[in-house]
């Protein structure tokens, strides 16, 4: 068979384990940066550093060395002045990723129970949907700059779903895409919310302001976390989500005060998606039963309603005064959308069940 | 060191400082004299490399939304988005010759401005994704590597980036096809399928043969072109009839050899009446491709005009209050 | 010939000929509100330098459009520093770099050339001192 997922992540130091040390991430990219120790910059993209705890350690490894192809070893560089400061010195980092919790859960070093992986199967849910839309973004952006931006954005909400999935699946002995692929659509977790089509870059907009404001305050708590695989998660997810808000607030602030039409369309848009909000902070048995473990949605409303209060006030646009939709998502009822989704995002898995990738 | 121009006229001097770079095989920079025809050899080759970058994410993301695993869908929205940047880096690179974003973009749309004609093909399955990494990338990667070299500065730097951030796009494809050739026997054939397909289009990427490319020669001789089309195309068919054998697929050309007289690999006859016919805009995908870049163009034009519009009132804000902090400090 | 040989304009990205307005000025605004054609957005263009890492200077990466400097640094991150490029961006609007003249090229830099005893290894006598 073929070096999957399995052989890559043994290769490659626990990134679970807070402190693990970073000087093994080496890139061989240019020979101007061969110089360089690569600890500082990597311990510098090392996110997931402050997070817990985790029995990930597999033991140091020589070769995480990202080999980038024999083209770009041959490259010309030093061209451009100044020995060692370079614009294009690329490195993968060294963060918390899906296989390291993959690599955990078959170890046996992570494995969450029921109640734990239904909590981060909601997670995953969201974050997934919300990945699936927004990368159907990509290559239709209102500019080149926004095709990479939103991407961006996708990529890491895709991260997260992955992480989340993962470590769901393992309660149960299956993988991130067993989850995805095969589940159907009443076994989703997603809220509403997240399910909402792209419509507009405004509607985009906010979904997104929402989204990533409730998403922030949820990770910024479930760092602390009592199940250390999540707080990993959310401490490496808290950071990039923060910079979600900080986009959507950006766009905001931009259709909010930009032209007429642009107003009028983001002032449309969050009166279409305000009533999907109320479902987010929905307290129900099971985050009773995690306490401690899982964030209490309600105790995150107050923090939401200050922060993009205030980027509302700043645009001045007014809160929407809309009814809330019942939402449902977390017991299985979802929107209109949820099907066509997971049509489209199912279809060629399900046509080879079995297969690999 | 430049005493002997100073008598001259502009353009002579400017010439003969030009030659002299060439000559050395030194650089271009934005601002140096530089022939029109140079300059518009450049605008051209530059803008429909960029324009292929942006055409060519379609093909691709085309499948994001259906990719069969998660850690693959991952992949692709990444290298899809790369070809966003690579798209963007090369219109600042065409920008430092005075041609503006926006005038490329709307040629494009217009209809009246070129790029790759591989992506008129349509990508039907997911093995496709495998061959334009593998085959369509490999392709680029052997005419974009000898361009970091481009006697054009900035076209040149920009290449430098874009192939090292290549560098993972044709090893992904290439990986695609490897776990469906050794997959179940559909995707076996969905794999074999999709070389079939990309074979010869991927192999016309490097242009017509040397005998029928009127431009090569003086792309040469200003040394923005390193190498010829029949050259680099034989270079990749070496590299493509080892590697398929990695993949325990096949390629779809039975006259693939190496001449062990001239050391250079050969390959069958390749049907370059369809080429024109899809340069001339009558392939599979051509219009389908300019009306989606259209669409989100102008879908996005009211995005573009509101925060152009928010910035200049920023701008007003910012000098009134300025003004004003000067009125005070006058009174005071 | 100097003031000549000092005129502003780009050298790392588009010269002339561009209708990018200037960045943070209020005569920037488009002018284009509804009769003109919707694809005129005038975002100009910025000069992105990144620093790789602590203790290196800022180098030139690219340009970018954005339509003001907060989205100016945020589209050079999304777009620069995807693969952990660097820790620090600069974005300079392209009109605000003054550039010198290349067709000064002889006189503008002529005067170092020659001038040996600026460096260390003009001073042969010393050589082979320890600590020196």
């Amino acid at each position: 068979m073929i070096p999957s997922d399995s052989q890559t992540s043994q290769a490659r130091p626990g990134a679970l384990v807070a402190g693990a040390p970073a000087s093994d991430s080496k890139v061989s990219t240019s020979s101007t940066s061969a110089a360089l120790p690569s600890s500082s910059l990597a311990s510098q993209a090392r996110p997931g550093a402050r997070a817990a705890v985790g029995p990930a350690a597999v033991g140091p490894s020589s070769d995480s060395k990202v080999s980038t192809s024999s083209i770009s070893a041959a490259l010309p560089f030093g061209a451009t002045g100044d020995g060692s400061a370079s614009a294009t010195r690329i490195t993968p980092g060294n963060a918390l990723r899906p296989e390291d919790i993959a690599l955990a859960a078959r170890t046996g070093a992570a494995k969450p129970g029921n109640d734990v992986a239904e909590y981060a199967l909601r997670l995953g849910d969201d974050a997934l949907v919300l990945a699936q839309r927004l990368g159907h973004w990509i290559s239709r952006g209102p500019e080149l700059e926004e095709d990479v931006a939103l991407g961006n954005i996708a990529l890491d909400q895709l991260g997260h779903a992955r992480s989340f999935l993962t470590y769901a699946g393992s309660a149960w002995g299956k993988t991130e895409d067993d989850l995805a692929y095969f589940r159907r659509e009443p076994e989703f977790r997603s809220a509403h919310l997240f399910e909402q089509p792209n419509g507009d870059f405004a509607a985009t907009i906010a979904r997104q302001f929402i989204a990533s404001h409730y998403q922030y305050e949820l990770y910024r708590r479930l760092a602390q976390s009592a199940d250390a695989t999540l707080a990993a998660i959310a401490a490496k997810a808290v950071k990039e989500v923060d910079y979600h808000r900080d986009h959507s607030s950006q766009w905001v602030l931009r259709l909010a005060g930009g032209t007429e039409e642009s107003r009028r369309r983001m002032s449309a848009a969050l009166d279409l998606v305000w009533p999907y909000v109320g479902e987010l902070f929905d307290d129900d048995a099971l985050t009773a039963r995690l306490d401690g473990t899982a964030v209490a949605p309600s105790s995150l409303r107050a923090d939401f309603d200050d922060l993009t209060g205030a980027v509302l006030a700043e645009a001045e646009l007014a809160v929407p005064d809309v009814p809330r939709a019942p939402g449902g998502g977390r017991a299985g009822r979802h929107s209109e959308h949820l099907g066509y989704l997971l049509a489209e995002m199912q279809v060629l898995a399900r046509e080879h069940p079995g297969a690999g990738w | 060191m430049a005493q002997d121009l100073q008598s001259a006229g502009p353009d002579e001097a400017g010439q003969a400082y030009f030659d002299r770079i060439m000559a050395e095989d030194s650089r271009i920079e934005p601002r140096d004299w530089m022939p029109e025809a140079y300059r518009r050899t450049l605008v051209r080759q530059i803008s429909q490399h960029a324009h292929s970058e942006i055409i060519g994410m379609q093909p691709e993301a085309n499948w994001i939304t259906r990719a069969p695993s998660l850690k693959r869908k991952a992949i692709l929205m990444a290298k899809v988005q790369d070809e966003a940047g690579h798209g963007l880096y090369l219109y600042s690179a065409a920008e430092t010759l005075g041609t503006s974003r926006d005038e490329m973009m709307d040629a494009l749309i217009a209809g009246k401005a070129r790029y790759s004609s591989i992506f008129n093909y349509p990508a039907v399955t997911w093995a496709d994704m495998g061959a334009i990494g593998w085959l369509v990338d490999g392709a680029a990667i052997c005419n974009q590597v000898p361009l970091c070299r481009a006697s054009y500065g900035p076209y040149g730097r920009a290449m430098v980036r874009v192939c090292k951030e290549e560098s993972f796009h044709q090893r992904q494809g290439f990986e695609i096809l490897l776990e469906l050739a050794h997959g179940t026997e559909a995707q076996k054939e969905m794999a074999q399928d999709a070389v079939n397909r990309w074979y010869a289009p991927a192999l016309m990427m490097f242009g017509p043969p040397d005998d029928d490319s009127p431009n090569s020669k003086q792309s040469m001789a200003w040394n923005i072109k390193r190498f010829s089309n029949d050259e680099l195309r034989s270079r990749f068919v070496g590299m493509m009839a080892e590697q398929v054998k990695v993949l325990g697929l096949s390629l779809p050309d039975p006259e693939v050899r190496f001449n062990e007289d001239t050391g250079k690999w050969e390959h069958g006859p390749l049907d370059w009446e369809e080429f024109k016919e899809v340069l001339a805009g009558r392939g599979p995908c051509n219009a389908q491709r300019l009306e989606r870049r259209r669409e989100a163009h102008e879908n996005g034009a009211w995005v573009r005009e509101a925060a152009a519009a928010y910035a200049a009132k920023q701008a007003a804000k910012r000098a009134s209050t300025a003004a004003d902090d000067l009125d005070v400090r006058k009174v005071a | 010939m100097v003031e000549k040989s000092m005129t502003p304009g780009r050298d790392t990205a588009a010269a002339g000929g561009t209708t990018a307005p200037a960045a943070p000025v209020p005569e920037s605004a488009p002018e284009h509100t509804s009769g003109l054609p919707p694809q005129r957005h005038g975002w100009p263009l910025w000069e992105v330098f990144v620093r790789s890492s602590r203790g290196l200077s800022h180098v030139h990466a690219g340009s970018l459009h954005a339509p003001d400097a907060e989205m100016a640094l945020r589209n050079a991150r999304d777009l620069y520093t995807r693969r952990n490029e660097g820790v620090s961006i600069w974005v300079v609007p392209a009109e605000a770099i003054a550039a010198s003249d290349p067709d000064s090229k002889g006189s503008f830099f002529e005067s170092p050339q020659g001038k040996d005893y600026r460096h260390a290894t003009y001073y042969t006598k010393s050589e082979g001192v320890k600590h020196l």
